[in-house]
């Protein structure tokens, strides 16, 4: 894993912000987080991979779709209004289009056994996808503040409520995620305040 | 499957999906149980297998999921104006109710996400909120890999879902290690399907 990190880009103009985005909608089947991570932050390098894991906890937080509210809060930050707007039209403008066409077509062929079939090898590896972006952002934890053994704890705290226990979402980011925010604060508090530790020259 | 609806239905219809938006945490898909309660049991705009197909096809095509909410409005459209056999006009109710379901979904959670995240970076180098971002790191880590176990737990049983399962490890580790490009992955994932080997 690289890590001596390279400076950072930024979108060039709202147009590159739709263009990013709907390259980036057209690639995620099953779901866009997996591309997100390796477009935005190991390709086109608008996002450091801890930034990366900052936003999209907010992103996942707030109410919405959160790859929406993703490419949102990156159009806003560099472009205001209108990036976020931008933004938000690639992330769906194509791809709703593209997902009525299949639904008219499909309406045809949805009886075919080989339709199924295909639909279930491309789940299994959506499946993969998402397992391979979680474990790569693990490595992104060894920079938070609260250090890497209370970060391994509360996220295993987190898969078991969440994959094995089945308890509902709200619950484990209000206990789990509440307990380590306040962890947290606390452990900012301790350590000198270093602004800016995290965001190394974060566009505006 | 047709239905009729009048204007004040379509109303109706918007403001339901106004309010399911910012109950939408953790994603749009986290509403669909209540989408079913108004579309498919109180309201008998949709069929069982329209919406089930609905949320389906959206995870199997590209783009984000929240599209489901697309089709919906699109099938909800489609039956007020008799179906594919209700021709253009159909086809237009179909797009009306598109824009309904997918504005309404939209519109509120993304005017209050894009003020509060405005806000959270203009103020980011303030305690709460560097704490809140570091605290709910580890949380967002655990919630992926626990997305990833809960797909491939659907398939549970170990005699038939074994290929299934090597499956997912072979993507997840080509993705971890590898630059390969995913379109190729997903491909590949089809095309076994197709082929009847997973």
């Amino acid at each position: 894993m690289p890590t001596s990190d390279p400076p950072l880009n930024a979108p060039r103009s709202r147009a590159d912000l739709f263009w990013s985005f709907t390259t980036l909608a057209l690639q995620g089947f099953g779901g866009v987080v997996a591309v997100v991570q390796r477009e935005l932050v190991e390709k086109k390098r608008w996002l450091s991979r801890e930034q990366f894991l900052e936003d999209w906890a907010v992103a996942q937080i707030m109410p919405g779709p959160n790859v929406v509210n993703l490419s949102m809060m990156i159009g806003g930050r560099h472009f205001g209004v209108a990036g976020a707007l931008a933004a938000l039209a690639g992330m769906l403008a194509v791809p709703t289009v593209l997902v009525l066409a299949l639904a008219a077509l499909f309406a045809t062929v949805a009886d075919a056994e080989v339709a199924q079939r295909a639909l279930r090898g491309m789940g299994a590896v959506a499946a993969g996808l998402v397992l391979a972006t979680g474990i790569k952002l693990v490595g992104a934890l060894r920079a938070n503040v609260m250090g890497l053994p209370v970060c391994a704890a509360a996220a295993i705290a987190a898969f078991v409520a969440v994959a094995l226990l089945r308890v509902p979402l709200g619950w484990v980011l209000a206990v789990v995620g509440g307990g380590c925010c306040l962890w947290a604060w606390r452990c900012l508090g301790r350590a000198s305040p270093a602004p800016g530790d995290a965001h190394p020259a974060n566009p505006s | 499957m047709t239905i009729s609806l009048a204007p004040a239905d379509w109303l109706d219809l918007l403001a339901h999906f106004l309010s399911l938006s910012l109950l939408a945490v953790g994603g749009a898909i986290s509403t669909a149980p209540d989408m079913h309660r108004y579309l498919v049991d109180a309201r008998h705009w949709l069929s069982e297998g329209q919406f089930t197909s609905s949320i389906a096809l959206a995870q199997a095509a590209p783009g984000p999921n929240v599209l489901f909410v697309a089709l919906m409005g699109w099938n909800v459209g489609l039956n007020a104006g008799g179906g594919p056999a209700g021709g253009w006009p159909a086809y237009g109710l179909a797009l009306l109710g598109v824009a309904i379901t997918l504005a309404g979904m939209l519109l509120p959670s993304c005017v209050l996400t894009y003020a509060a995240t405005r806000w959270a970076h203009k103020n980011r180098e303030l305690r709460a909120v560097r704490a809140f971002k570091a605290g709910m790191s580890p949380i967002v880590v655990a919630l992926l890999i626990a997305t990833g176990w809960l797909l491939t737990g659907a398939h549970d049983q170990p005699a038939r879902d074994w290929r299934l399962w090597a499956l997912t490890a072979m993507a997840t580790v080509l993705v971890w290690r590898t630059r390969l490009h995913l379109l190729w992955i997903i491909g590949a994932g089809a095309m076994l399907g197709a082929l009847g080997w997973v």
